[in-house]
C-alpha cells in the first residue's frame, strides 16, 4: 500500500487542490486568481487506473451556490478532526489561503463576497466535459466512474419524472456504479425497475428481504480497468428505514452488515481484485469507524454527509475520500499496483467552477431536453431576497429559517419544525426567489405540511430524538442528518450530554415565556415519516410566503444555545 | 411507522419532521423492567454463580428500524458433542414491561447452538444473552439497541 511519506505527499499537494499542477498552493496575492479549466483538470497520473467519484448531487443538474457549513461538530473519536473542522480551521488543516477558489469552495465565511467573483459551481455538463477529458487523457477502459447515490432526489425536475431525468443523465456520463440512499424515497417498486434495467450496477450489499432475509440487490461488481480487476462493493445508508420513510419501501431492512462486508471483501480477494473499493452512503465518521474493523478495503468512497475534503485520510491500511455534495466537485484516484496489491494512490479533489469549465454540449442538450417541460415554472419569480439563504450547518440555516417563518405564518402555528436535510441551494443577497430555489430546498416525495398539537415534553422529546442521532458518540448510534430547525422556540443543547439530557431551556420566543412540559402548543413541520400525514406540500406553503413578503428578510437566529463542543 | 400497539393514535398522528413514536409510546401507563430485574431473574436460573464474557456472539442492530420487530441472532461456540455442549440460552431485556424475551434449550443432536428470531422492544434498552454449557459454566453477552423516533434523513 502507499507509504506514509507517499500518503502525506499525496494529502499536502491535494491541499492545494491543483495537484501536480506546479502552481502551489495560491497566495494572498493570487487570491483573486480564478483556476481555468486546465488547471482543475492539471494530474500527474499514475499507474493504470483511474477512479471517479462523484456523490450526493440531489439532481442538481444545474450550476449553482451550495455555501458549506459553518459549524459542523465532530463527537467522540470525530471531535476536532477533518471533516469536523471549518473555515480557518479547516484552512490551515488543508493549507488553503483565505480568498482563494478552494476557500470559497470549501469553507463558509465571506462566502457572498468570494460568490460574486468565483461564480457558481457544479452543472452536469461541466461535469461531463471534466470525465469526458480525463477518458480521452487516460483512456476509457482505464476509468472507472462511481456515483455514491443522493442522486435522483432534490429536484423539481427530478421529482417529477420519478429520478427519470437523473438516469439519463448519469447513464450518459458513463456512470459504471452507484449506492443509493434518497433513491428509495421513489418507493420499493420504482428502484427496483431502474435497478435492474439501469446502463449502471445498483450496488448495495446492506439490504435484505425482511421475510427471507434475502438480497435485494447486486452487492458488489468486479471492473476490469487497465489490465486490473477492480472490485467495487456498495453500501446504501444503513438508517435508510430510520430517517426516512419506511414505509415506502416495507419489505426491505438495512443496518451496516459487518460481517457481510467483509465477507463481501474476501470474497471479490478471492475472485482476484487487486483494488477493493467500498461505494459508500454510511457517512464519514460511520465509514471512519468501518475501516478500523473491516479489513481488505483499499478505499472507501464516502458520502452522505456532503463533507468535501482535498486531500484523502488513512484508517490503518484503507484511505477515505470525501467528495463533497451538489456536483461541486468531481474525485479524481489513480492507482498503482504491483504484484495484485495497491502500491500507491494519487487523489485530487476538483473543484467543478462553472465559469471555468466548458459545458459539454451532448450532456447541455440532455439536460435542456428533460427541464424543458418546467422550465417557464422553475424560472418564475416568485419573490427576492436580501439575505443570505443557505441551509447547511448542524443547528440552523437561513433557508430553514424561511421555511419555519413560512409554517409559522401560512399554518398560523406557534412552532416550527424543519427537517435537518443538508441538501438544498443556497441564495446570495439581490437573488430571485425562484420556484425552481423553493424546490431544491423542499423537492421530496413525502412534502405534507402538518398541523397538529404537541406538549412541551413532546417537543423536548423529540429534540433529544434527533439529538442523540447526530451526536451519539458512537457513529455507528448515529441516524440521520442534522438538528431538526426550530422557528418559534429556542433551546439550549449540550452536545457532550447523554440521551435525555442535552436538551434544556425550551423557550417560547413569541412570549419570552419558558415551554411548559405538560401545555398543548400548535406545532406545524413537514417530511413527516408517518404515511397519511395531512396537509398542503411543503413548497406550496413556502412559495405563498415568499409571495406575500415579496422581499424576504431573516434575522439572524440566536434561538439555539449550544454548549459542550 | 404504523405500529399497532394500543394508547398511540394521539402520538402516532402527532408528526414532527421526524416522529415516528416507538420511544416512550407505552411510558406513561407502564411500569418497566430494569437492570435489577433482570438480575434477578438470571439469579432464579442460576444463583450468583460466576458468569464468563465471551463465545457467545450476540447480533443486535444498533438502531432497531422497528420496534416491534428488532432481529437477534445468537450464535454460542461450541463443538456440541456429548461431552461439551450449550445446553440452554436465555435472552433478556432491560427495559421493556417484562424482562424475558426467549429461551432455547440444546441438546449435541442440533449440531449447532445458533438461533434467530424477532423481539419486540419498547425503548432504548440492553439486550443481556445467558448461556449455560454441559459443563455447567455460563457465558454471557450484552448489546444495546436504541429505538429512535427517526426521521430527519440528511
Amino acid at each position: 500500500m502507499i507509504s506514509r511519506r507517499e500518503f502525506l505527499q499525496a494529502t499536502a499537494a491535494a491541499a492545494a487542490i491543483t495537484t501536480g499542477s506546479g502552481l502551489g498552493p495560491l497566495g494572498r496575492a493570487a487570491a483573486q486568481q480564478r483556476l481555468s479549466q486546465s488547471d482543475i483538470l492539471r494530474f500527474d497520473p499514475l499507474g493504470t487506473v483511474t477512479i471517479l467519484h462523484i456523490t450526493d448531487i440531489h439532481a442538481q443538474l444545474m450550476p449553482l451556490h451550495f455555501r458549506e457549513p459553518s459549524i459542523n461538530l465532530g463527537v467522540g473519536d470525530a471531535k476536532g478532526k477533518p471533516p469536523h473542522l471549518v473555515d480557518q480551521a479547516f484552512r490551515e488543516h488543508f493549507r488553503i489561503a483565505a480568498g482563494s477558489p478552494e476557500a470559497f469552495a470549501l469553507t463558509s465565511d465571506d462566502f457572498v463576497a468570494l460568490a460574486r467573483n468565483y461564480g457558481k459551481m457544479g452543472g452536469i455538463d461541466r461535469i461531463a466535459t471534466l470525465v469526458k477529458a480525463i477518458r480521452a487523457e487516460r483512456g476509457a477502459d482505464k476509468v472507472l466512474l462511481l456515483d455514491g447515490g443522493d442522486t435522483w432526489q432534490g429536484s423539481w425536475s427530478a421529482l417529477q419524472s420519478k429520478g427519470q431525468d437523473m438516469v439519463e443523465v448519469m447513464s450518459l456520463l458513463g456512470t459504471d456504479a452507484m449506492t443509493s440512499h434518497w433513491e428509495f424515497t421513489l418507493g420499493a417498486e420504482r428502484v427496483k425497475e431502474i435497478a435492474e434495467s439501469a446502463s449502471f450496477a445498483f450496488l448495495a450489499q446492506n439490504i435484505r428481504d425482511r421475510e427471507w432475509n434475502e438480497p435485494v440487490f447486486a452487492p458488489r461488481k468486479l471492473f476490469e480497468k487497465g489490465g486490473v480487476k477492480v472490485g467495487v462493493i456498495g453500501q446504501a445508508l444503513p438508517r435508510t428505514a430510520i430517517a426516512n420513510p419506511r414505509w415506502m419501501f416495507p419489505e426491505w431492512e438495512f443496518g451496516i452488515r459487518e460481517d457481510e462486508l467483509q465477507k463481501q471483501v474476501d470474497e471479490v480477494r478471492a475472485d482476484g481484485a487487486a483494488i477493493v473499493v467500498l461505494l459508500s452512503h454510511n457517512g464519514f465518521d460511520v465509514d471512519r469507524k468501518l475501516a478500523s474493523r473491516v479489513k481488505g478495503i483499499d478505499i472507501i468512497l464516502t458520502a452522505h454527509t456532503h463533507d468535501a475534503m482535498p486531500g484523502m485520510m488513512r484508517v490503518g491500511e484503507t484511505v477515505l475520500v470525501a467528495s463533497g455534495s451538489h456536483g461541486k466537485f468531481l474525485s479524481r484516484l489513480d492507482i498503482a499496483t504491483r504484484d495484485g496489491k495497491v502500491s500507491d494512490i494519487r487523489f485530487k479533489l476538483m473543484p467543478v467552477f462553472s465559469d471555468a469549465v466548458a459545458a459539454d454540449a451532448e450532456m447541455a442538450a440532455l439536460v435542456a431536453r428533460h427541464r424543458a417541460p418546467h422550465a417557464a415554472e422553475l424560472a418564475k419569480e416568485i419573490g427576492r431576497t436580501e439575505s443570505l439563504l443557505y441551509r447547511r450547518g448542524n443547528f440552523n440555516g437561513t433557508f430553514d429559517d424561511l421555511i419555519c417563518d413560512a409554517m409559522l405564518s401560512e399554518r398560523d402555528a406557534e412552532i416550527a419544525l424543519s427537517p435537518g436535510f443538508r441538501w438544498g441551494g443556497t441564495l446570495l443577497p439581490g437573488e430571485a426567489i425562484t420556484w425552481e430555489a423553493i424546490t431544491n430546498a423542499t423537492a421530496i416525495t413525502y412534502p405534507a405540511c402538518y398541523r397538529n398539537e404537541m406538549t412541551g415534553a413532546q417537543l423536548k422529546e423529540i429534540l433529544e430524538d434527533v439529538a442523540d442521532n447526530i451526536f451519539h458518540p458512537d457513529p455507528y448510534f448515529q441516524g440521520g442528518g442534522d438538528m431538526v430547525r426550530i422557528g418559534g422556540m429556542g433551546y439550549a443543547i449540550d452536545v457532550s450530554r447523554p440521551m435525555g439530557s442535552r436538551i434544556s431551556g425550551l423557550t417560547h420566543l413569541k412570549t419570552g415565556k419558558p415551554i411548559e412540559a405538560g401545555k398543548s402548543y400548535v406545532v406545524s413541520g413537514w417530511a413527516s415519516v408517518n404515511e397519511a400525514t395531512q396537509g398542503p406540500p411543503i413548497w406550496d406553503v413556502v412559495r405563498d410566503h415568499v409571495a406575500r413578503s415579496k422581499t424576504v428578510t431573516i434575522t439572524p437566529n440566536d434561538a439555539v444555545k449550544v454548549s459542550g463542543a | 411507522m404504523n405500529s399497532p400497539t394500543t394508547g398511540l393514535t394521539r402520538r402516532a398522528t402527532i408528526t414532527a419532521g421526524a416522529i415516528a413514536a416507538l420511544a416512550g409510546l407505552l411510558a406513561p401507563r407502564m411500569a418497566f423492567a430494569d437492570e435489577k430485574q433482570v438480575a434477578d431473574e438470571i439469579k432464579k436460573l442460576y444463583g450468583d454463580k460466576a458468569m464468563a464474557e465471551g463465545k457467545i456472539r450476540l447480533d443486535v442492530p444498533e438502531i432497531a428500524e422497528n420496534g416491534l420487530v428488532v432481529p437477534i441472532n445468537i450464535e454460542v461456540d461450541s463443538p456440541m458433542t456429548e461431552a461439551d455442549h450449550v445446553k440452554a440460552v436465555h435472552v433478556f431485556a432491560d427495559g421493556n414491561p417484562l424482562p424475558g424475551i426467549v429461551s432455547y434449550s440444546f441438546t449435541p443432536a442440533c449440531g449447532k447452538a445458533s438461533a434467530a428470531t424477532r423481539m419486540r422492544l419498547a425503548q432504548t434498552q440492553n439486550i443481556i444473552c445467558i448461556a449455560e454449557m454441559s459443563n455447567g459454566t455460563l457465558h454471557t453477552a450484552k448489546a444495546n439497541v436504541k429505538v429512535t423516533i427517526g426521521g430527519c434523513g440528511g
